[in-house]
């Protein structure tokens, strides 16, 4: 008998990546389970708006404590690798640059590109695991007819999840295994409490994991003083899209494209943030109508589907995490930099998001928006 | 799969006599060695007989050995107990937490502490202790051999410096403990504390040594237990293997056995060195406890080495675990000026009797294999991409 392959599943102490483990335990893998401590959820307790405690997030001594326990229930391995240096590093201090930069950020997919299927990978290969299993919703095969590995959405579009897998590269995608990409949400619940998992019912994490609570401006708050730096001024001119100035705002982080309320004026027809521009500090309202857009550039591209982009595609283009795909026509605008004309205008798009571009249920590519 | 456990310094197993000597006060021989009964008088005599046993072990009175839960317990006994607000307290950088943790929170509690460096073996100069001196000091902590890298400290120097001044000299000699001969006299310490389970007796049990005319307050109040020092009914099993685990100690110190250990210690520490590139050994140049070698591999994550070891057999340790079981570079490492990087990849083998040559053996063939596979898939021989982390501009982000 060939000895079973080694697979590296990474646990956060939730539902879906014990399910995995679970799984690939009773398909008769030899397991290793890895938890990515990734963040001190304690290390900003007590600053104005962070709780003191932090029990059920991401990282906590909680979720440490029900991935062993279910690595424990299951006879594997289980070690948890300690990558805060490297979280704060590629993910928080890129989130609090993107804000203060006037952009919206999406830290889940930096988690993803540079720590869950990078350093985990890489930690994983090094104990003798040459694939890991993650929890995520998504599907990746690989077709012989183009040679590559492709990222599809799952069963579940519910829970898909390939929003934020966009990043990852060829390699990566070759060395990942998707086991849930299949099954239903309920279903793997289902799933769980027939392996006797004591944490089948535990609810599905939301916010973003480091920030508890889920207020980001107060966060940013707090991890600047924590480091000992103060609060840059963001703050500047309010302007209408005629470059009329109509007020003032305390800082530019304060914003989101699309954002409705907090403008601090009062006018007859409501106001929208159109744009935020980092340089003047300036933030741009208007109407309704003025957020909509007919293009976006978006550029750092990946592409998944197909090596590169050759004169124009019509694909499907999802501009946030909770957006329908919009159809588009795709053309390079500059080295690694692509727009995307939509057919039918949307609405706030919105700089520092990813723009995810799909074939029906494949992934083609994406990119950062600019 | 084989198993060799080197992580000696965390824990250690039970000697089978030390288990036999425990198992009756588990059963037919219970009692609380307060009771006036029979039940009562039986276990007092077992303690007291443990106590006899512990008191060899350091050469001190059997009436200067305060039982606790263990090492944590004894040192924070020792430096709570023999300072008041207002004191003074000098201690170093490279306690155990048990020590470092205990003395921060003291400083939150009025008392003034000052924390020695070290140099780049790990070792503590007593000059600076002595300079460390004010006129409202009070208690001096060294420990004697370090947990992480088996320094030996220069104890009998520090503590001829607090006798000079005045001052009660404490030390954690929790890792000294069965493998350096122990004589609180020739140390010339008030206070020492010793953990059973690094001598194969079971965990949670611990002794402070308590120099017969020094005071301490207790941490704990209740009964009237060992001379109101600490209260709390006396571990009985716990104490009878502590004693024994002592009498066995006591008798491997005189019979050569640690040398033995410092021979396999030696040959696992040459034979890595020699057959693996970009290694050295912490504080080698130092005297040290003779089971204890601290590795430093570059070019690898020491993280996933210990792991990876792990999956292979081979039980070592790597930085501190923190509270979720994650590593953390080693404050003792750091301490020493060792470069984060370094810190980061350096691994700790420490051996115990029971270590055998077959598994210095299993180490020698595993270990140079795991560095290779490790340093071939290290990330840090790959780009790794950077982000500035102090310009706030656009252009920062446009990367």
């Amino acid at each position: 008998m060939p000895t079973p392959e080694t697979i590296a599943v990474a646990m956060s102490g939730g539902v879906d990546s014990s399910t995995v483990a679970a799984m690939l335990k009773s398909e008769g893998y030899d397991l290793v389970g890895l938890t990515l401590q990734l963040w001190n959820q304690r290390r900003l307790a007590g600053r104005p708006g962070m709780p003191e405690t932090s029990e059920g997030r991401c990282c906590s001594l909680d979720d440490v404590y029900d991935a062993r326990r279910v690595a424990e229930h299951l006879g594997i391995p289980y070690y948890v690798v300690n990558q805060q240096e490297r979280f704060e590093q590629d993910v928080v201090q890129p989130f609090v640059l993107e804000y203060l930069s006037g952009r919206t950020p999406v830290p889940c997919t930096l988690c993803n590109n540079h720590l869950k299927f990078a350093q985990l990978l890489d930690t994983a290969r090094q104990i003798g695991a040459d694939r890991i299993a993650t929890g995520h919703y998504a599907r990746n095969e690989y077709d012989d007819a183009r040679d590559r590995w492709i990222l599809k959405r799952p069963a579940d579009t519910s829970k898909d999840q390939t929003y934020f897998l966009f990043g990852l590269t060829q390699e990566q995608l070759s060395r990942s295994l998707f086991p849930l990409g299949g099954y239903q949400k309920p279903d793997v619940r289902t799933i769980a409490r027939e392996q006797g998992l004591a944490l089948a019912n535990k609810p599905d994490s939301q916010e973003i994991c480091f920030i508890p609570g889920g207020d980001y401006k107060q966060f940013l708050d707090a991890y600047l003083a924590d480091r000992g730096e103060a609060m840059p001024d963001t703050s500047g001119e309010l302007v209408t899209t005629s470059g009329e100035v109509i007020g003032r705002h305390e800082g530019i982080h304060n914003f989101t494209v699309g954002q409705r309320k907090g403008l601090g004026v009062a006018t007859g027809s409501p106001l929208y943030v159109i744009g935020i521009h980092g340089a003047d500090r300036k933030v741009v309202v208007g109407s309704s109508e003025d957020l909509q857009s007919k293009a976006l550039r978006a550029n750092r591209l990946n592409w998944i589907a197909i090596p590169r982009l050759e004169g124009t595609l019509r694909l499907q283009v999802k501009i946030r995490h909770r957006h329908e795909p919009a159809w588009a026509t795709l053309t390079m605008s500059a080295r690694d930099e692509v727009t995307a004309n939509f057919d039918q205008p949307q609405r706030a798009v919105t700089p520092g998001q990813a723009a995810v571009f799909y074939d029906g249920d494949e992934v083609v590519g994406g990119g950062w928006i600019l | 799969m084989r198993r060799v456990y080197m992580d000696a310094n965390a824990t250690t197993p039970l000697l089978p006599e030390v288990f036999e000597a425990m198992r009756p006060y588990f059963l037919e021989r219970f009692g609380n060695a307060s009771s006036v009964h029979s039940f009562g008088q039986r276990a007092r005599g077992a303690v007291e007989e443990a106590r006899i046993s512990v008191a060899a072990l350091l050469h001190c009175r059997p009436a200067e050995i305060v039982f606790t839960s263990g090492g944590t317990e004894s040192d924070n006994l020792a430096l709570f107990g023999a300072t008041k607000p207002g004191d003074h307290l000098i201690t170093t950088t490279i306690e155990h937490h048990a020590v470092l943790h205990a003395a921060e929170q003291l400083a939150k509690r009025g008392r003034e502490v000052t924390f020695v460096s070290v140099d780049g073996n790990g070792v503590v100069d007593p000059d600076e202790v002595r300079q460390a001196l004010r006129p409202n000091t009070r208690l001096i902590s060294v420990m004697m051999a370090n947990n992480e890298t088996g320094a030996i400290q220069p104890v009998v120097e520090i503590a001829a410096i607090a006798a000079k001044a005045g001052v009660q000299f404490h030390t954690d000699a929790v890792q000294a403990a069965g493998k350096l001969p122990l004589d609180v006299e020739k140390i010339g310490c008030s206070l020492l504390s010793i953990s059973g389970h690094k001598i194969h007796a079971p965990q949670g049990t611990g002794v402070l040594f308590v120099r017969k005319d020094t005071k301490i307050e207790p941490l704990l109040y209740g009964g009237t237990h060992e001379r109101q020092r600490r209260a709390g009914t006396e571990n009985l099993a716990g104490i009878v293997g502590l004693g024994k685990a002592a009498e066995i100690a006591s008798k491997s110190l005189a019979d050569g056995s640690s040398q033995k250990i410092a021979d396999l210690r030696d040959r696992l520490e040459g034979e890595i060195l020699a057959c693996v590139a970009d290694v050295g050994a912490h504080a080698s140049q130092m005297p040290r406890a003779p089971n204890t070698t601290n590795l430093w591999f570059d070019h690898l994550e020491g993280e996933a080495l210990v792991i990876a070891l792990d999956l292979k057999g081979l039980a070592v340790s790597g930085g501190s675990a923190c509270a979720s079981g994650a590593s953390e570079p080693s404050h003792v490492l750091t301490a020493m000026h060792v470069p984060t990087e370094r810190a980061r990849a350096s691994l700790r083998f420490s051996l115990s009797k029971l270590t055998t040559a077959e598994d210095v053996d299993f180490a020698i063939e595993i270990v140079p294999q795991a560095v290779a596979k490790l340093r071939e898939l290290s990330p840090f021989y790959r780009k790794s991409d950077t982000f500035s982390t102090n310009a706030f501009t656009v252009a920062a982000i446009e990367r």
